[in-house]
């Protein structure tokens, strides 16, 4: 036996004639909370499944171990000379696959010893299906780039670092 | 045959919404997921869960061999592919029946005519249903020609798939050189085929769907949908049926849609997209989805079917259950499309870990979500968090609801697009009924003239 919405309807209907704003229910399976809007009288619903899930092995016995999290560790060992070698971190806006390359087989935006301008695009991070340029921000010369190409990068991981150059 | 068990070749709310059709009619649940979702929704609701890879989807979700595997490990009779990833690809529709499971889809050679573009519009044509003005274009001169002869502007598109990739807007002569090779580029990357072809492009269209329903002989449809509000292609609200068109060309598209599918001797769900030039109050093929779609539950409520359920009774080799004068209509609904994006800040997509998921509940309202407290919204898939869908007995009182609904709407811990739908649907001219796929554009840019 499954907990459907149409036992939610039946439940609200039967609330609706009582004075009862609020109902909670939870089984080892689901939580469900409803609850009478003040002055409305419309319900909100709140539900959690709570069945564990019920994983079977997959053909090649225990699912694979996870190798998303392949973050390169470079930019949490930030070391502190770099910062007084005044060198700018690019980092990440956002959690995604961090690509050096416009497309698969094109060359890289831009490799070490490179010089970049503010709007420079230095790679794209994938998210949520979505593109996202990542631009240099700065005016400089590429001195470190922390992460292959197509790798994971959590949000503000740095990318590239730059030494910065004058005008 | 009775399907016994499914497996289920997808994620997030779509695959919530067939597990749950298939414990409605006691058929056991196997659901395929990658790493990252092994935790989810679907993952808790299903009989059983298996993991297919990791979670990059061309390494899991993508990967026939490795679904075709889990169903033939956890002797599924039939995959249901869901929308979007494998679900129009005939390689595994054929994969399936090589290893002597049901794919729940039409056939093999029905996505292949409809999958490519061209062939699409060529079949669409021998059914008497005209493509907008346009062709397979080889050559920069060969784009020229036709470019003149259909008239400026044009639109340039992807033979290999759809989705906005590839597709370019060129209004003068001057920029056709560039943009050819921008969308040759962007159809090699996407679809692995560069292949071309030219649309006149229809500046005051309605982007309207027939949803048709087939048995491999007979074929009805299930009424009209208006999927105009659209951003960079991608749809954000419908609605069922399509608002303030002539009942003539509503049956005029019925119609066309019908006689499209029978031509196929379509098999299955899908959907006719149909482009109509408001000014010329006449309509063109765009393209067909061999599958359930996003916005399939406006349908559902206001013909009172369950398409999935359809789509089970199709793939056991069930003759339609249902004659075109069975279809009644009631009614009027709309769906909101909730989106982990930031529409303050360009719609920045906003993975992250949710708090709590509070819905609106009572009549009329249904929500399709996977989505609950501590949830976790993964960054590498779509943004798409759940449905909001609203039936009213008519457009105003469907409106009506849905502003309030919206108000009793809560995902705290992702930003959402959700204060996006409110505006919208208090805004004069949607309410109306009937704008045209410029309208968000230009009700984002006067949004942001009013905040500067």
């Amino acid at each position: 036996m499954k907990f459907t919405n149409e036992d939610v309807q039946e439940i609200l209907q039967l609330l609706d004639a009582t004075k009862y704003d609020e109902l909670h229910l939870e089984t080892g399976r689901f939580k469900l909370t409803l609850r009478r809007n003040r002055g409305g009288g419309d319900w909100t619903q709140e539900t959690q499944v709570l069945s564990a899930p019920n994983i079977v092995n997959s053909p090649a016995g225990a699912p694979v171990a996870v190798n998303v999290g392949a973050t390169s560790t470079a930019h949490s060992t930030t070391p502190g000379d770099l910062r007084k070698a005044g060198w700018l971190e690019v980092r990440a806006h956002l959690p995604g696959t961090f690509y050096r390359a416009p497309k698969p087989g094109a060359p890289p935006f831009v490799e070490i010893g490179g010089r970049v301008e503010e709007e420079t695009v230095v790679g794209i991070i994938e998210t949520m299906k979505l593109m996202n340029a990542v631009h240099a921000q700065t005016r400089g010369e590429v001195v470190e780039i922390c992460f292959e190409n197509a790798q994971f990068v959590e949000k503000d991981a740095v990318l590239i670092r730059i030494k910065p150059v004058a005008a | 045959m009775t399907l016994r068990r499914i497996l289920i070749a997808n994620r997030g709310e779509i695959a919530v919404r067939v597990i749950r059709t298939c414990q409605r009619l006691g058929i056991e649940t196997v659901l395929a997921a990658s790493e990252a979702d092994l935790d989810s929704m679907g993952a808790r609701l299903a009989d059983r869960t298996i993991c297919i890879g990791p979670a990059n989807s061309s390494a899991s979700y993508l990967n026939i061999e490795a679904v075709v595997t889990a169903a033939v490990t956890t002797k599924a009779d039939a995959i249901h592919p869901g929308y979007g990833f494998l679900s129009e690809n005939p390689k595994l529709a054929e994969a399936c029946n090589h290893a002597g499971v049901i794919f729940i889809g039409p056939t093999v050679d029905q996505l292949d005519a409809v999958g490519d573009k061209l062939k699409a519009r060529g079949h669409a044509g021998a059914a008497g249903l005209a493509g907008v003005p346009g062709g397979e274009v080889r050559s920069l001169d060969e784009a020229h020609r036709l470019a003149t002869e259909i008239g400026w502007p044009i639109l340039i598109k992807a033979v290999g798939g759809g989705g906005g990739r590839g597709m370019k807007q060129v209004h003068e002569a001057a920029n056709l050189a560039a943009a050819m090779e921008m969308a040759m580029a962007e159809a090699q990357a996407s679809f692995g085929d560069p292949r071309l072809y030219i649309e006149r492009y229809i500046s005051h269209g309605r982007h309207i769907e027939v949803q048709i329903l087939g048995d491999g002989e007979e074929v009805i449809h299930l009424g009209t949908r208006d999927c105009s509000i659209q951003r960079r292609y991608q749809k954000l609200v419908e609605e069922a049926p399509a608002p303030n068109i002539s009942e003539t060309l509503r049956e005029e598209m019925h119609r066309a849609a019908v006689a499209f599918a029978r031509h196929l001797k379509y098999r299955g769900l899908g959907t006719v997209e149909l482009l109509v030039d408001c000014d010329r109050d006449t309509f063109y093929f765009l393209e067909m989805n061999a599958r359930i779609q996003v916005e399939h539950p406006v349908t559902e409520v206001i013909c009172g079917l369950d398409l999935v359920e359809e789509q089970i009774a199709i793939a056991e080799g069930r003759k339609l259950r249902w004659k075109q004068h069975d279809i009644t209509f009631f009614g009027h609904a709309i769906e909101c499309r909730i989106n982990a994006e930031d529409w303050t800040q360009d719609f920045r997509p906003s993975p992250g870990t949710v708090r709590r998921a509070i819905f609106p509940a009572g009549q009329g309202i249904r929500v399709d979500t996977h989505i609950q407290a501590g949830t976790t919204v993964p960054p590498y898939y779509d943004s798409l968090l759940g449905k909001l869908i609203v039936h009213g007995a008519d457009r105003a009182e469907a409106l009506h609801k849905l502003r309030r609904d919206l108000s009793n709407l809560e995902i705290p811990g992702v930003a959402t697009n959700l204060a996006m739908h409110a505006e919208l649907m208090h805004n004069a001219e949607f309410a109306r009924g009937g704008v045209n796929t410029a309208f968000l554009q230009r009700f984002l840019e006067n949004r942001n003239i009013e905040a500067a």
